[in-house]
């Protein structure tokens, strides 16, 4: 195994850092605390992050990427495969590895198209194959219900077992009672106004099962089918949650410094900067967005020709035009943001506490940096949060406009844009398009209800209404 | 624009109730249309030229072909393909001059050959259509050659032009657009290749650019003479080419020869009128059975029958009989359809008469018997849906850049390299997932169908193949990895090096598919161990990496000219390499020995002699294997039972007036089709309203406690 | 404030902001120069024109001077005194842009009428579907504000929240299958003239309608709970007006202040139509001339059609301040 790390994954692991170390931050200042507290205190707010949560898992085990090793050769130092791959690949291989020639139904054993096959009598005749792996322990395709019933049964048996284990655990580092969780449970009034911890506690339940589901069943059948070459679609969709999440938080992280700095430069010193700087956000953001990411992809194919020599491997090539992606979606998305804080800087600045740091004479910068940044905090916080859900939403619109991440990477956007010959087809291959919208839609959701919970929590004038 | 749209909308819904009793709701078609004489076609591209010294593609030639008539045709039923006369009298027979001067026989060397000459005679009374370009005042004068800019202000379409004429077919229109192939602002894609055959043309361009830039006036051909082309007399013209080349008689077939009146220059090159949409490039003047009516490629283009076209006898068809005088179809309307669905859809429902298969629908549409032929499903022939397949005279191939280091060259390594590769990619693999089994492995570059391709166990390429029952077979994979190990490669890894082995692959991304089809071949190359990178690119991006060669492993494809083996060899031939002379030898090939049958071939006549010669080039490109020979589509045309003479031609253009529609048959068949089903959509309306109803109860409920207190 | 002054104000305002306007055109118009000429040279657009086959060096230079692209792209250096700057491929399309003439495209159509004839097939789908939109999102919003604190207020806005979580593709490529292919109701694609064209219509604007609903409900939700908190509301009530009454009287007269400006803001956008929508569709609109652009690398279109989305943007900002004045007499401009 040779680490590599691609630079999509470097900005990701930075932006994760600075998620901890703010975390870390923000429970030691009560300010931040507090609404952060109260953004918990919803029950869907808590079920969301938990799923937001196991999205971010499973992205950050798809971004720790390496080489394999070859195998099976002569030489004696290991020689490692020009390919890469992630860790998720390697948990996720006992699906991903079955793959069939061309389309199979969700739990199909036979394949979906008709072949060409030579009969026992020697025959050519066209029929439905089966398929080289799903089912392919079973003789008859009879046994496939009673098959399904009994693996989902023991996914159900470990699953309940880990939990047991679970609450165990928990029970004996005193963390919570067990009294208490059996007397809130069973109180029916409670039921199904759930406490915030019991949402969440609930929506990690619900998805452990559905990863011991896909740990038992998985293996044996395609859960979610198979593309037009075979692949696993539960795999791809998996795989999708990646791309999916880092589109929506790269993005932010490229803009922010610029939105920030440039903001605030053009609210606290005014003048020529603050014209300079309107000037310049103006002129961007009434570029038509679209034209300019076209724009911008097509610059980026002929760097990527013109260099050809530095990119040997097919991930890299395709992780450098996600990162440009997000790069441009960044510099279509920062105007807006720009704004609200240039706005609120000269709100800030005409308050008593700034014109009386700055009568003192102190510093532009210590000003900006003890009094006026952190007062904007708020802006920021509810602008990353309500601008994700776009961003994962955008990524699909561009990829069917030919500008979107590279066809070799998987993402939700390339599913749903082969989708659309699909749906065409007679009979209907729905299951791309049905997995592409269910994990999008889960994490579309999940991010929306989050967001607008921590609007509420940070958004003062919001919080008056309810 | 506005006001009268707002009343439209008031007055749509009363239309559509009405429209919707004799015809279905989803007919995109006025039903006022549903009983005229009306071909419905579609494009998914705006035609670029439909100026036939620019006009290539074949997505132009839809229109080009049916308006314009070169002197020469196809015959619309016999195989092999055959040329017989449109306009002229007989097919031209080329006349052979050695320097002296001296007529040479029929067959003569190449060598020998100073000067070939085609005498061409043209039939009298052909006229062409009826256009403004043509129109005279009581005078004799034109009516709208010197036309002020006032004039040419208020004029956007042809259509605003008050009076037409015509104009009888005469030699000099021929000759005419044989020079506007120099003419230094049309940009003929054929111009650069053609003055290496047709005498003095090259000369003729410079003279002409020259000419040019010295008036400021716009050209006037007709004052430019030259010696490759020349009226004889009203009716008669001449070629001249400077070597033999008896291919030349398919590009007499082409629009490129099609005759221009000098008439329609000199109207569209008034000033202004390129302002207002008015150019040839727009609105081609021919003489064929066609006319372009209405061209609006935002959304459709209509061909409408030509008043003044003399009416052809239908092949075979007893001189008598005036019913079988061609065109039959009154109107053919081309609708925009970019995506693929809707125009499979709207076929299936009746709305267009025919159309391709669909490779997502294919099982739904297509069965094999036992025999491996392909028939329509029963629910295709319940809709009385017909097939025609024929093997497309075409090849799509892998190149290997021959001057790359790593693939390329002559050396025993990148031999055995290649033919490894060769083998591993399975071909038959690709025809029948992507394709659907509609495609034949190529042994070599030349498809069934034009001369040279070899049937059988002699055809095969023994370098991939084997002759196994009575068929040939793919050798097994334990082959290639055999000879990927004598390259120097064990399981992908070099064995000097250690280096693991990575081949790049150019290609042009296109759609949606194009996913799925890369992974296929970066999985072909893993079964040899060897990581392919995949560059997928824009076209443009694409054809300046093959032009610069740059590009190690590409994909690519030919579309025959002619029917003819040179069209296709002439792809691997040296001086034609890309880095060479910007010629479509794209893998950049160059073997002595292949370069020099190539000439001979080229200008031998079919025969066993010739077999003989493209036996040995085979051979050569075989054993060196630039190309993995990749496969030849087969094309598969649905076509509605009201569709008749539905003969799949690959090269004819102009097969338009040869088909038939029985108008009643369809309206028939499409109401029967296309029923709407509506009580879903009450259904969900009165779910709406159901769960308004307890909505509507709380607030008169809440209302009532209020007003109680 | 007497009324001559206001417009006064108004017309000084206007000039300004109309003078403001031309160095950001100018900077929309360079950039888009950059981003193009460093990805396409000249020769790239005239070999993409000039198609594939048999293509030779003389007939890309022909092309490129008939269409201007022959001179230096910024600065010719080999010039003197102001031609150092005329002499360019910038200076000569830019000064043409801010006289509306856009010329013709790369493929010799003139690119106005081109615009004047697609626009009405984009007005055609965006008008509607902004109309019904704000009819269908605003009932909804003052139904579930009249509600608000119940299960069908929380169900309402968790159903908003999903809708808005499902992607646009969704809606079009579902749409289409049910209502054109399963109930043959409405033609999949295409579009025809004047009445004709309702039925082809029919579909994108109800497709439209929907995929804005979720997110419409719950903003306008949002201003009117705004509203109805304020005092005056609670006043009005406390005099007894019926519910219905206070929230037509009170509420959606106040809402409309950002509601309108909001929409203002629109408008001259829908011009420019749905890149997405009209692919689907197949409607000859001016979205689907940009992607046809793009895809083609036309790049006196791509030019014209940003420097016209530039100019609506710009004419959007400054309707919203006018509309601002008008709704609200309070704030100045």
């Amino acid at each position: 195994m040779e680490l590599v790390i691609l630079k999509t994954d470097a900005l990701f692991f930075i932006l994760i850092a600075s998620l901890l170390a703010y975390i870390f931050y923000a429970s030691k200042k009560e300010h931040l605390a507090r609404p952060w507290r109260s953004v918990l205190k919803k029950p869907m707010a808590a079920s969301a992050l938990t799923i937001l949560a196991f999205y971010l898992t499973v992205a950050i085990l798809d971004s720790i990427h390496f080489h394999p090793e070859i195998e099976g050769t002569s030489s004696d130092t290991p020689v490692y495969s020009s390919q890469v791959v992630s860790l998720l690949d390697e948990v996720l291989k006992p699906i991903n590895k079955n793959t069939e020639t061309t389309y199979s139904a969700p739990f199909a054993i036979y394949s979906y198209s008709k072949e060409s096959q030579e009969s026992d009598t020697g025959q050519i005749i066209r029929d439905y194959p089966r398929l080289r792996h799903a089912g392919s322990h079973l003789s008859n395709i009879s046994e496939v219900r009673s098959d399904l019933i009994m693996r989902s049964l023991s996914a159900l048996g470990y699953w309940i077992f880990a939990m047991a284990i679970l609450c165990l655990i928990l029970i004996s580092l005193r963390v919570v009672k067990l009294k208490l969780i059996v007397a809130d449970w069973l109180n029916l009034s409670t039921f199904f106004r759930p406490s915030p911890a019991q949402a969440a506690v609930i929506t990690f339940a619900a998805v452990c099962l559905s990863v011991s589901l896909v740990a038992t069943v998985g293996p044996y059948y395609h859960i979610l089918g198979t593309d037009k070459v075979g692949n696993d679609v539960l795999f791809q969709g998996i795989k999708g949650i990646r791309t999916g999440l880092l589109i929506g938080t790269l993005t932010t992280l490229i803009m922010l410094p610029f939105a920030i700095v440039l903001g605030v430069a053009a609210g606290y010193f005014r003048g020529w900067v603050d014209d300079a700087i309107q000037y310049l956000y103006t002129t961007l953001s009434s570029i038509p967005g679209v034209l300019l990411i076209a724009a911008a992809a097509l610059m980026l194919e002929v760097f990527m020709t013109n260099n050809a020599g530095d990119f040997e491997s097919v991930t890299a090539r395709a992780d450098l035009r996600f990162l440009c992606l997000c790069l441009i979606l960044g510099v279509t998305a920062w105007t807006g943001l720009c704004r609200y804080l240039r706005a609120e800087t000269l709100k800030l600045k005409e308050s008593n506490y700034i014109e009386a740091s700055r009568a003192f004479g102190v510093l532009s910068w210590s000003t900006i940096s003890q009094h006026v940044l952190p007062n904007l905090m708020h802006i920021v916080m509810i602008s990353i949060v309500l601008d994700f859900s776009g961003l994962v939403l955008a990524e699909a619109a561009l990829t069917y406009i030919d500008i979107g991440v590279d066809p070799s990477m998987e993402s939700w956007g390339n599913m749903i844009n082969g989708a659309r010959l699909e749906l065409a087809r007679e009979p209907v291959v729905w299951w791309s398009l049905f997995t592409a919208f269910l994990f999008m839609f889960v994490l579309v959701l999940a991010a929306n209800v989050f967001g607008d919970s921590v609007r509420d929590a940070f958004d003062p004038r919001i919080r008056e209404l309810d | 624009m506005i006001m009268r749209s707002l009343r439209s909308l008031l007055a749509a819904c009363l239309a559509l109730l009405c429209a919707c009793s004799d015809s279905g709701w989803n007919n995109p078609y006025p039903s006022s249309d549903d009983s005229e004489n009306i071909f419905y076609g579609s494009f998914s591209e705006r035609p670029k030229h439909l100026d036939p010294v620019s006009s290539y593609s074949e997505n132009e030639a839809v229109f080009t072909g049916q308006i314009y008539e070169p002197v020469l045709q196809y015959h619309f039923f016999d195989r092999p393909y055959r040329l017989e006369p449109l306009t002229s009298e007989t097919v031209p027979e080329p006349i052979y001059y050695d320097q002296d001067g001296s007529y040479l026989g029929s067959d003569p060397l190449a060598e020998d050959v100073h000067e070939v000459v085609y005498r061409i005679k043209i039939k009298p009374g052909i006229l062409f259509q009826p256009h403004p370009c043509f129109a005279l005042d009581e005078k004799g004068n034109y009516l709208h050659h010197k036309l002020s800019e006032q004039e040419i202000e208020s004029k956007t379409k042809l259509s605003d032009f008050s009076s037409t004429g015509t104009r009888e077919l005469i030699a000099a229109d021929y000759v005419y657009q044989i020079k506007r192939l120099m003419h230094p602002k049309l940009h003929s894609p054929i111009a650069g290749f053609m003055t290496k055959y047709i005498k003095d043309l090259g000369q003729f361009g410079n003279r002409l650019r020259e000419a040019s830039i010295e008036s400021s006036r716009t050209l006037d051909l007709r004052a430019h003479e030259f010696l490759g082309a020349k009226i004889v007399d009203k009716y008669t013209y001449e070629i001249r080419l400077s070597k033999k080349y008896p291919q030349f008689k398919y590009w007499l077939a082409m629009s490129f020869f099609a005759p221009v009146p000098w008439e329609a220059d000199a109207f569209f090159n008034q000033p202004g009128m390129k302002e207002h949409n008015l150019s040839l490039d727009w609105y081609p003047v021919g003489t064929g059975p066609y006319m372009l009516t209405e061209n609006n490629p935002n959304r459709r283009m209509v061909l409408e029958k030509n008043p003044n076209y003399r009416g052809e006898l239908f092949p075979g068809a007893d001189e008598s009989d005036s019913e079988s005088l061609m065109p039959y179809i009154d109107r053919a309307h081309y609708s925009l359809e970019k995506e693929s669905i809707p125009g499979w859809t709207k076929f299936l429902q009746g709305y267009y008469d025919a159309s391709g298969v669909v490779s997502d629908s294919f099982d739904q549409t297509i069965q094999f018997n036992t025999r491996g032929e392909a028939s329509l499903t029963e629910e295709m022939k319940s809709k009385g849906i017909n097939l025609v397949t024929a093997v497309r005279s075409s090849i799509s191939y892998m190149g290997f850049n021959m001057v790359d280091p790593v693939v390329g060259g002559t050396s025993e390594q990148s031999l055995l390299l290649r033919r490894a590769i060769s083998i591993a990619i399975d071909y038959e693999e690709l025809i029948s997932i992507f394709a659907n089994g509609r495609g034949t492995a190529a042994q070599g570059p030349i498809p069934p169908g034009i001369f040279g391709y070899v049937e059988g166990e002699n055809g095969i390429n023994p370098y991939v193949y084997k002759w196994a029952g009575n068929q040939a077979k793919r050798q097994k994979l334990e082959v290639a990895k055999d000879l990927l190990f004598r390259a120097g490669y064990e399981n992908g890894v070099n064995i000097n090096t250690g280096e693991p082995l990575t081949l790049y692959f150019d290609t042009v991304s296109s759609g949606p598919g194009s996913k799925v089809m890369l992974n296929w071949y970066r999985k072909q190359f893993s079964k040899l161990g060897i990581d392919l990178v995949v560059r997928a690119t824009d076209y443009n991006r694409f054809q300046e990496k093959v032009r610069k060669g740059t590009v190690q492993i590409f994909s690519w494809g030919w579309n025959a000219d002619y029917p003819d083996p040179e069209n296709f060899f002439f792809l691997l031939y040296g001086p034609n390499a890309k880095i060479v002379s910007q010629g479509e030898n794209a893998v950049n090939y160059q073997n002595k020995e292949f370069d020099d049958l190539f000439v001979r071939m080229r200008s031998m006549a079919n025969g066993s002699e010739r077999q003989e010669v493209i036996n040995r080039m085979l051979e050569i490109v075989r054993r060196d294997a630039p190309w993995v020979w990749g496969f030849h589509p087969t094309s598969y045309t649905l076509s509605h039972s009201w569709y008749g003479n539905a003969v799949p031609n690959l090269m004819a253009r102009n097969t338009l007036k040869y088909k038939t529609i029985e108008v009643s048959s369809r309206s028939q068949k499409r109401n029967e089709w296309n029923r709407p089903i509506i009580w879903p959509l009450l259904a969900f309306t009165s779910l709406i309203i159901f769960a308004l109803i307890p909505a509507w109860c709380v607030y008169v409920a809440r209302e009532r406690a209020r007003l109680g207190e | 404030m007497s009324p001559e002054k206001g417009l006064g104000s108004v017309s000084s305002y206007l000039t300004r902001r109309i003078l403001y306007a031309f160095p950001i055109l100018i900077g929309v118009n360079f950039i888009t120069f950059v981003l193009f000429f460093v990805v396409n040279s000249p020769d790239d657009m005239a070999r993409v024109h000039l198609g594939n086959r048999y293509v030779t060096e003389d007939a890309i230079s022909n092309w490129k001077s008939e269409r201007g692209y022959d001179k230096p792209l910024f600065i010719a250096l080999n010039s003197t005194g102001k031609k150092i700057f005329t002499e360019t491929i910038f200076f000569d399309k830019t000064v043409r842009l801010f006289t509306f003439d856009f010329g013709q495209s790369d493929s010799g159509r003139d690119i106005s009428y081109d615009i004047s004839e697609r626009m009405w097939p984009s007005l055609f789908i965006s008008l509607p579907v902004l109309c019904l939109g704000l009819l269908f999102t605003l009932s909804l919003a003052l139904l579930i504000a009249f509600f608000r604190g119940t299960y069908i207020d929380s169900s309402a806005v968790i159903l908003c929240v999903s809708m808005m979580s499902i992607s646009g593709l969704f809606y079009i490529i579902g749409g289409q299958y049910l209502l054109s292919k399963l109930l043959q109701i409405v033609p999949i694609s295409g579009f025809d003239d004047g009445i004709a064209s309702i039925k082809f219509l029919l579909l994108p604007i109800l497709i439209g309608v929907i995929g804005g609903l979720g997110h419409g409900t719950r903003w306008y939700r949002t201003i009117f709970l705004e509203e109805i908190h304020r005092d005056y509301v609670r006043t009005a009530r406390a005099k007894g007006l019926s519910e219905k009454g206070v929230l037509y009287q009170h509420v959606l007269r106040n809402a409309l202040i950002p509601i309108v400006t909001g929409v203002v803001a629109l408008l001259p956008s829908l011009f420019l139509g749905s890149l997405i929508t009209e692919a689907f569709f197949g409607i000859p609109g001016l979205g689907s001339y940009t992607i046809d652009a793009i895809q083609s690398q036309d790049f006196a279109i791509v030019r014209a059609m940003v420097f016209l989305g530039s100019v609506l943007y710009i004419l959007g900002l400054i309707l919203t301040d006018v509309a601002y004045t008008l709704v609200d007499p309070r704030i100045r401009l």
